[in-house]
C-alpha cells in the first residue's frame, strides 16, 4: 500500500543568475515497510527533494508545483501548524552530520525529551526520561540509562548517529527520510547502522526514503531504486534491476565508474565531463553532453520517464539500450 | 639489489595530552603511530588503509618529515632522513610531494592556477621565468587541463578539476614519491574514476611511487600493488593486493572487507562485522588492540600483543590465530 507519493514535484531557487530549478518534475512513491533508495551525485537535487517532502525548503527556495500525498493528504496543502504536527511525529528525518545535528550544550536525553514533548505535551518529566531511555535502548546504545545524561561530545560518531536515529524514531513514525545517514561514518560503523535501520524497519513496518551517493548502500538497503541527475529522475526500478540491467546511460556510466572489490578492472570507465551547473542546463536531455550514446535527437526535448520493462522506467529516447546498440 | 625507495622502521609518533589552563599537566599520551615498519619500491603503490584515527595520515606526514617522529628511522633513496635539517631537508622536499584530500581547502583562492603551479618551481629555483611558464603549460597538459587555465582562479573549477591542479602542483618539481592522502574521497564517483585513471596514467608515464592513504578499500583494490591495514596506530596486516583481498588473515581486515557495501543486491554478507567502536588511542586495549571487537578473541589476545609475522611470502599478519592455523 502506497504511503507517500510525490507527483510532479518542482522546487526552484531564486538566484542572481535567475530562477534555478533544483528538482524538476519528480514522481516517486514508497509503500509501508519498504525502502526507496534515491541515488545521485552532488547537485542532482536529492537533498532538496527530501527537504521539499518535509516542507523545509527555505527562501529563496520554494516549491513551485506538484503534490506530495502522504497517507491520503497533500502535505503541500497543509497549514504550517498541521505540517508541524506531522514532522518529527509521523515523518522522521535523519541527517548526514551526527556532529552538527545535535546541540552540544544539552544532554542527549534532554534533546530526545524535547522531540517527544513536542508531540505529547502532557507527558511528565519522569515519563519523558523513561521514553528517552527506551528510545536509546531501541537503537542498541549500551547502558542507555547512564548514557542518557551524556553530552554529544562524550559520544563517538556512531553513537551520535544512533541518537539521531533514536530521535527520528522516538514518536513511532510511518516514514523516515534518511539523508546520507552513514556517509560521515567509518565502514564498520556504517554496517552496524544499516543493520540497525533494517531491523527497526522490520519491527515497526515504517517506510524509509534513503538518500545516498553510495551505490553499495542502496544495493544493500533498497526495495526500489531511483537514480537522479540534474534535478530529474532518469531511471527507476524495483528490486535489483537497476544493478542487473541498467537502462539509462548515466546509470550505466555510474556503475562502470566505481571500482569493485570482487572484480579486476584494468581501467575505470569514467564518465567524462562534470555535472552541469543548474543555471546552465543543456537543452534536451540533460545528460547528453556526457553521454556515449547521444545523437542529434537527444538535444531536442527532455525525454520522459517511460516503461522499458515491467516495474522499470528510464528517461532515455534510446532505451532499452540493447535494442539501440543492436 | 638496490635499496627500496622508502624504508620505514619502527616509526612512532606520540602526542602528550595536557589539561589545565595555567599550569598544564600531562595527563596521558596518544600513540597516534606506534611502531610501524614498511618499505616502498620504485614505481610501486603502497596503500595505507584503516578507519579514522588509525594513524594512516600521521604516518604519511612522518614520512614527509612534516611531523617529527618520536622513535624510528626513515630511509629515502638509501639515505637516512630521520633527523635531516636545514638545506638538505629543503632539498629533500623536492623529491617527495603530497596531494591533499580536500581540493577546496588545499589551493589558495587568491592565486591564479598558474601562480599556484609556479610556486614550487620558484621555491626550488628551477628555471627562469620563461622556462617556468612553459613548465606550467606542460603540467596543465599532463593532468588533462589546457594552458589557458593558468590565468583562472581555483573557484572557477569543479572539484575534479581542482584535484587535477593539486596533482599538477605535486608533479611540478618532478618528485620520486607522491603521498596521496585520500585524493579521491571528496569527489563524486564519476569524477573519482577520472582522477584514479589520471593517477595511474601518470605513474606509468613518469615512473612515480605512491604512498596512497585511503579508507575506501574498493579504490585501494584498484590502485595499489601492496596494502597495509592499520588499526590504532599499528599495521595489523600487510600483503600484496591480490593476496590481501583473496586471503585476508587478520580478523580486522576481514571485518573491514565484510563491512563494505557492495553495489550488488544479490550479495549476502558471509562474515560477521565487528561490533562497537574503535577504542580511544589514549587508552588502547592491552594485548592485541583489536581484541575488544574481535569475534575470534581468546584469552591470550587480552594479555599478549601479537607481533607482525610472515604467514606467506610477502604477507605479514599480527594475530595469535596465525600460530594455531
Amino acid at each position: 500500500m502506497t504511503l507517500l507519493s510525490i507527483e510532479g514535484l518542482r522546487t526552484v531557487f531564486r538566484t542572481d543568475q535567475g530562477e534555478v530549478t533544483a528538482v524538476d518534475g519528480v514522481d516517486l512513491s514508497v509503500a509501508r515497510g519498504k525502502t526507496l533508495g534515491i541515488v545521485g551525485e552532488s547537485g542532482c537535487g536529492k537533498s532538496v527533494l527530501s527537504l521539499s517532502v518535509m516542507r523545509l525548503v527555505a527562501p529563496p527556495g520554494r516549491i513551485a508545483a506538484g503534490r506530495v500525498m502522504f497517507d491520503g493528504r497533500d502535505l503541500l496543502a497543509l497549514s504550517a501548524a498541521e505540517m508541524r504536527a506531522l514532522r518529527g511525529n509521523r515523518i522522521g528525518m535523519i541527517f548526514q552530520e551526527p556532529m552538527t545535528s545535535l546541540n552540544p550544550v544539552f544532554t542527549v536525553g534532554a534533546q530526545l525529551s524535547e522531540a517527544i514533548r513536542a508531540h505529547d505535551r502532557r507527558a511528565s518529566a519522569a515519563e519523558l526520561r523513561k521514553r528517552a531511555i527506551a528510545a536509546l535502548d531501541r537503537v542498541r546504545i549500551p547502558a542507555a540509562a547512564r548514557r542518557v545524561d551524556d553530552y554529544p561530545h562524550q559520544m563517538s560518531g556512531g553513537m551520535r548517529q544512533r541518537v539521531m536515529i533514536a530521535m527520528a524514531l522516538a514518536c513511532g513514525p510511518d516514514l523516515v527520510i534518511a539523508d546520507e545517514p552513514t556517509t560521515a561514518l567509518d565502514v564498520t560503523v556504517q554496517a552496524q547502522i544499516l543493520d540497525l535501520l533494517r531491523e527497526l524497519q522490520q519491527q515497526s513496518g515504517m517506510a524509509i526514503i534513503l538518500i545516498t551517493h553510495d551505490l553499495g548502500v542502496v544495493a544493500e538497503m533498497a526495495d526500489e531504486v531511483a537514480v537522479m541527475y540534474a534535478g530529474r529522475v532518469v531511471e527507476r526500478a524495483a528490486g535489483a534491476a537497476v544493478f542487473d540491467d541498467p537502462q539509462h546511460p548515466y546509470t550505466i556510466g555510474l556503475l562502470g565508474s566505481i571500482p569493485r572489490i570482487e572484480e579486476r578492472r584494468d581501467r575505470l570507465l569514467a564518465i567524462e565531463g562534470a555535472v552541469p551547473a543548474p543555471f546552465a542546463l543543456p537543452r534536451g536531455c540533460r545528460f547528453h553532453p556526457r553521454c556515449a550514446f547521444a545523437g542529434a535527437d537527444c538535444t531536442e526535448a527532455q525525454p520522459p520517464l517511460l516503461e522499458v520493462a515491467p516495474a522499470h522506467q528510464a528517461a532515455c529516447i534510446h532505451a532499452p539500450v540493447e535494442a539501440f546498440a543492436g | 639489489m638496490r635499496a627500496p625507495l622508502l624504508e620505514v622502521e619502527n616509526l612512532s609518533r606520540h602526542y602528550a595530552v595536557r589539561r589545565g589552563l595555567l599550569i598544564p599537566k600531562r595527563v596521558g599520551t596518544v600513540r597516534a603511530v606506534d611502531g610501524v615498519s614498511f618499505s616502498l619500491e620504485r614505481g610501486e603503490t603502497l596503500a595505507l588503509v584503516g578507519e579514522s584515527g588509525c594513524g594512516k595520515s600521521t604516518t604519511a606526514r612522518l614520512v614527509l618529515r612534516l611531523v617529527e617522529p618520536t622513535t624510528g628511522t626513515i630511509h629515502f633513496q638509501g639515505e637516512d632522513i630521520t633527523s635531516m635539517q636545514g638545506e638538505p631537508l629543503r632539498k629533500l622536499r623536492r623529491r617527495m610531494q603530497i596531494v591533499f584530500q580536500d581540493p577546496f581547502a588545499s589551493l589558495n583562492p587568491r592565486m591564479t592556477v598558474g601562480a599556484i603551479l609556479e610556486e614550487p618551481l620558484i621555491v626550488h629555483d628551477l628555471g627562469d621565468a620563461a622556462r617556468r611558464r612553459a613548465r606550467v603549460a606542460e603540467l596543465l597538459g599532463l593532468v588533462g587541463l589546457a594552458p589557458f587555465h593558468a590565468q583562472r582562479y581555483p573557484h572557477e573549477f569543479s572539484g575534479g578539476q581542482r584535484q587535477r591542479i593539486g596533482i599538477a602542483r605535486a608533479l611540478a618539481v618532478e618528485p620520486a614519491l607522491i603521498v596521496c592522502d585520500e585524493p579521491v574521497s571528496a569527489l563524486d564517483v564519476s569524477i573519482q574514476a577520472q582522477v584514479v585513471n589520471l593517477l595511474e596514467d601518470l605513474q606509468r608515464r613518469l615512473g612515480l611511487s605512491y604512498l596512497f592513504i585511503a579508507h575506501d578499500l574498493a579504490v585501494v583494490k584498484h590502485v595499489a600493488d601492496r596494502v597495509a591495514v592499520m588499526y590504532l596506530g599499528q599495521i595489523v596486516e600487510i600483503a600484496p593486493k591480490d593476496t590481501l583481498f583473496a586471503d585476508p588473515r587478520h580478523p580486522y581486515t576481514r571485518t573491514l572487507l565484510a563491512a563494505i557495501p557492495r553495489p550488488d543486491p544479490h550479495r549476502e554478507r558471509n562474515e560477521p562485522v565487528a561490533g562497537g567502536d574503535v577504542p580511544s588511542p589514549m587508552a588502547p586495549p592491552d594485548g592485541c588492540r583489536f581484541h575488544t571487537r574481535c569475534p575470534f578473541v581468546v584469552e591470550r589476545c587480552r594479555r599478549e600483543a601479537p607481533a607482525l609475522l610472515p604467514v606467506a611470502s610477502g604477507h605479514l599478519s599480527a594475530c595469535h590465530l596465525n600460530d594455531m592455523a
